[in-house]
């Protein structure tokens, strides 16, 4: 099991260096110079020039590459911001963290409430319960999260004077942005979840496990539902994507200064330390968090834990 | 049993009465019927668009009509710059809908392609595939379709492309599954033993099984599309200005908020609706195609 | 009740009910079971014998499945009367069942200790732990697997190995009653043998009485004291197996069973198979539901459902062997 664990992470570096690749080589055909951008558009070219030279912007990508890899791995260093001339880690890790903590509350919040209504929906079926709620999460999942973050802001902010419209300040500030960035995950994880207890509903060893004399309940808790949960903790990691694309225009609706408004912010200004080095973070959590649910994945199925044993070396 | 020499009559008869029986599930579900409704009259709304009402009032600004309430020469009133909202929903819709549509059968040509190969083949080929796919879908999707519609510069075409990129992933973990899943099945197994070759295998076995799935996760997956572009015109990476956009509409009716929000709900109805319409189509062809999956 | 039978079941009638059709899968059945004794209940696939099981521990799926007159007495008890509560206290306790394909009918995320342990605590629940384990190695070596491997999981055993822990599971309280529903179908034949010689062991160390499904007559031969031949939902054919295997005189529908046996001392050309199809049970014909294949159907037979003839402790359901039908009485044929 460690070793498996240990392949992944290993797994990270190729992971770092491609992603890193991806990034310098779209950057390379995307128009505009950070010398430009800076300058303005009546600066003299000669100017420009001067300026993007300064960057070290004007070399071949290739070996911009390398020296950003050079210098992140021996040194630490994730350079200076084109674009501010500070140090892009310094820059980078408050706002990271800001998003983080936004993107946390959005996995478990979609977690929480999406996944126990989908079982209880499934095990109620036909119910008012499973209608209503499956009608909702239905409806929900056709918001998008921006949609849901501006309705919010119209009505919460602007109508009702509820809750604050910008920033982090306090805790009531990450009400809104949280709840955007939830809801539509949690509207898939309750579908999903509902369709995957229906399904191993169905199965033998359940019927099994009647023949048996056990009680209805011990029939869901026990035997169902694990078997159930398989495939909706898969799901749960590939709603990630989902989730960050939902903070990113959040952040924007909201003014949070998160990495993902930064990265946004900073794309016009070519200003690759920044985007790049905020993108690989980004790419690590992301990577992070979909090993530990496989791990969790191999923890309830011991199938798979069989064989992530037997790939040793 | 028909003999062979009808065999191709025999399927055929089959395969209609396959499409009667789907339909006729598709049918039995409310839901899936009230989507299908919806979206006919959506899409044909918006493909009609030119005969509603002209691209012109789309784009023309008319200061002098600045955010207009909604009224009858203005049915959902107008926006900053004196644009009739109506016709920016219409045009934009037509354009959003048509990317989504192509986008979505691009990517599922290229994602289910891929998937199959990698199923099929196998071993190093497999490897390799997936390796790569994993690297690549280590980016989250927004950045990396950001960086691409930046770099290719707005259009249709990009686009498209960037689009294709972001959802082809999709495809290939699933249909590689199903190949895996079938390709171990004794009827695969049958038709080696009687000589059919690898191409043949593919095209008559394993995909008329896995289409099934296929299906449902494209058609689920156009409204995916149509919410991921609406968001991606939100943050100014749709088409360019001056052509309108449901995302594009809402940012620009942020600054309205308080004096115009019309501008906000009609947009925003739009993308729910043609979503949700969608996705009761995607419902109901899940249960038309697997029946069991409903109790 | 007659207090020698465990169980005695008259006049069944279910159907399974889907928004499309109406499925008559038992139209009126009749069946005794002695105490000790095991009863071979035969017939094709969708004959109605997994339904008959799956009646009697009151198992049918919830939203189709309806039972809707009869009686099923279980050592006196009227089951059709039974709440859910006393079922599950007769389920795997009293009354046990193995289902037919070993290769789904364990969970896959419980250790196999567990899935038989679970049997044992359900309905002894005071038991302690350390009763419960010994318990269940011992269920374990009672099949002929060793008690170790009550730690392994499903994917970890064989098919036959499988089907043997489920048996383990069933016999976990002593039943009176165990149903075999098919059980060795599924496995190699070289499995077969050797789970179905140890079935008959329990059976005959825990005096168990046992309803064997199969469509399998040599299985029948070998195992079982009675038999009972179904065909489209009904009884055709029962009695002692003495009175199916050596009596000359049958319900035309065993007939077929037996010469669609290929028998290896008899050169043949050609199988001789009973021509056409069991009908369909959404749209079952009038009389006798055998009729339209009979090759010796009279015109009664197509009109009426057949009373039953009774010799001794042979039954058919036949207008053959009956008052109302006999002309040119020809019943056993070789």
């Amino acid at each position: 099991m460690y070793r498996y664990v240990f392949k992944r992470l290993l797994f990270l570096i190729p992971t770092i260096l491609g992603v890193t690749l991806i990034i310098y080589a779209v950057m390379s055909i995307t128009p505009g110079d950070p010398g430009r951008s800076m300058l303005g558009t009546s600066a003299p070219q000669a100017d420009v020039d001067a300026y993007n030279e300064a960057l070290g912007y004007n070399l071949p990508f290739f070996q911009k590459y390398l020296n950003y890899l050079i210098k992140m791995i021996f040194h630490q260093d994730f350079g200076i911001s084109y674009f501010t001339k500070l140090p892009v880690f310094q820059e980078i890790w408050p706002r990271f963290l800001v998003t983080i903590k936004l993107a946390f509350f959005g996995i478990i919040l979609s977690t929480l409430v999406g996944v126990p209504f989908g079982i209880y929906a499934a095990v109620k079926q036909y119910s008012a319960f499973d209608t209503i709620t499956s009608l909702v999460a239905f409806f929900m999942a056709a918001f998008p999260a921006f949609v849901l973050g501006l309705m919010f802001l119209y009505i919460f902010a602007l109508k009702l004077n509820l809750l604050p419209s910008y920033g982090i300040a306090t805790f009531a500030h990450y009400i809104m942005p949280a709840m955007a960035i939830s809801i539509p995950p949690a509207a898939q994880n309750m579908r999903f979840t509902k369709s995957s207890m229906l399904e191993a509903i169905r199965q033998d060893y359940v019927r099994t496990a009647r023949a048996k004399g056990a009680p209805e309940r011990t029939v869901i808790w026990k035997h169902t539902l694990r078997n159930a949960l398989l495939p909706v903790v898969t799901q749960i990691g590939l709603n990630l994507g989902m989730l960050i694309a939902g903070a990113v225009v959040v952040e924007r609706i909201f003014s949070i200064p998160g990495i993902g408004s930064l990265i946004v912010d900073r794309i016009s200004y070519k200003d690759e330390p920044v985007i790049i080095a905020g993108t690989i973070l980004i790419s690590i959590t992301f990577t992070i968090v979909m090993l530990i649910v496989d791990i969790l994945y191999a923890y309830i199925d011991p199938r798979i834990r069989a064989k992530y044993a037997k790939l040793k070396g | 049993m028909k003999n062979n020499e009808n065999g191709s009559d025999a399927i055929l008869y089959k395969k209609e009465n396959q499409f009667k029986e789907i339909w006729r599930r598709f049918r039995k579900s409310k839901g899936a019927v009230i989507g299908l409704i919806l979206f006919i009259v959506i899409a044909g709304g918006l493909l009609a668009a030119d005969l509603i009402v002209p691209y012109e009032k789309a784009v023309s600004q008319n200061f002098g009509a600045r955010l207009a309430p909604p009224s009858m020469e203005y049915p959902f009133g107008t926006d900053g710059y004196g644009r009739d909202a109506f016709a920016r929903l219409l045009h934009g819709g037509r354009t959003s809908l048509s990317i989504a549509l192509l986008a979505t059968f691009s990517s599922a040509i290229i994602g289910s392609s891929l998937g199959a190969i990698a199923g099929f083949f196998g071993g190093k080929v497999d490897n390799l595939i997936m390796r790569s796919l994993d690297i690549f879908m280590s980016v989250p999707d927004i950045l990396f379709t950001m960086a691409v519609v930046y770099a290719l510069g707005p259009s249709f075409t990009n686009l498209l492309i960037a689009l294709t990129l972001a959802y082809f992933t999709n495809y290939v973990r699933l249909v590689r599954s199903q190949v895996l899943n079938l390709a171990e099945q004794d009827y695969v197994e049958a038709a080696r033993a009687g000589g059919a070759k690898n191409a043949r295998i593919i095209i008559s076995h394993i995909i008329p099984n896995a289409i099934g799935v296929i299906i449902v996760n494209t058609t689920l997956n156009v409204a995916k599309i149509i919410l991921y572009e609406s968001t991606l015109s939100f943050l100014g990476l749709g088409m360019p200005p001056p052509h309108p956009e449901w995302g594009l509409m809402l940012a620009e009716a942020r600054e309205f908020m308080r004096t115009a929000p019309w501008l906000m709900f009609f947009p925003s109805a739009a993308i729910v609706f043609t979503a949700a319409s969608i996705n009761l189509i995607g419902d109901g062809m899940r249960d038309a195609l697997d029946p069991h999956l409903k109790s | 009740m007659n207090t020698a039978n465990i169980l005695e079941i008259k006049d069944l009638k279910v159907i399974y009910k889907t928004d499309l059709e109406v499925v008559e899968a038992i139209n009126g059945l009749n069946l005794t079971l002695g105490k000790g004794k095991t009863l071979g209940l035969v017939g094709e696939t969708g004959a109605g014998k997994t339904t008959t099981a799956l009646s009697i521990l009151k198992l049918l799926p919830s939203v189709t499945g309806k039972i809707l007159n009869g009686s099923i007495l279980f050592d006196g008890e009227e089951i059709l009367k039974m709440d859910e509560k006393k079922m599950q206290a007769i389920r795997g306790n009293r009354i046990s069942m193995v289902f037919q394909d070993p290769m789904t009918s364990l969970n896959p995320v419980l250790t196999v200790g567990d899935q038989i342990a679970e049997a044992i605590q359900l309905h002894n629940p005071e038991m302690s732990k350390e009763d419960v384990q010994k318990k269940v190695a011992s269920s374990l070596e009672l099949v002929g697997i060793p008690s170790w491997r009550s730690v392994e999981y499903p994917h970890q055993f064989s098919g036959g190995m499988k089907q043997r822990v489920v048996i383990a599971i069933a016999l976990a309280c002593e039943p009176e009653l165990l149903i075999a529903d098919e059980p060795t179908t599924a496995l190699d034949v070289t499995i077969q043998a050797q789970v179905l010689s140890m079935i008959r062991d329990l059976r005959d160390r825990f005096n168990t009485s046992m309803i064997m499904i199969t469509h399998d007559l040599g299985i029948v031969a070998q195992t079982c004291d009675d038999v009972a031949v179904m065909y489209a939902g009904t009884i055709i054919e029962s009695g002692t197996a003495e009175d199916i295997f050596l009596n000359k005189d049958h319900h035309p529908y065993t007939v077929g069973l037996f010469n669609s046996i290929p028998n290896l001392d008899v050169k043949t050309d050609r199988l001789s198979p009973i021509e056409g199809l069991m009908p369909d049970p959404t749209d079952l014909p009038k009389g006798c539901a055998f009729s339209p294949r009979c090759p010796h159907a009279m015109e009664i037979c197509h009109q009426k459902r057949p009373p039953v003839y009774t010799n001794n402790t042979h039954n058919i359901a036949c207008f053959l062997f009956l008052p109302e039908g006999k002309q040119g009485n020809k019943g056993g044929e070789e």
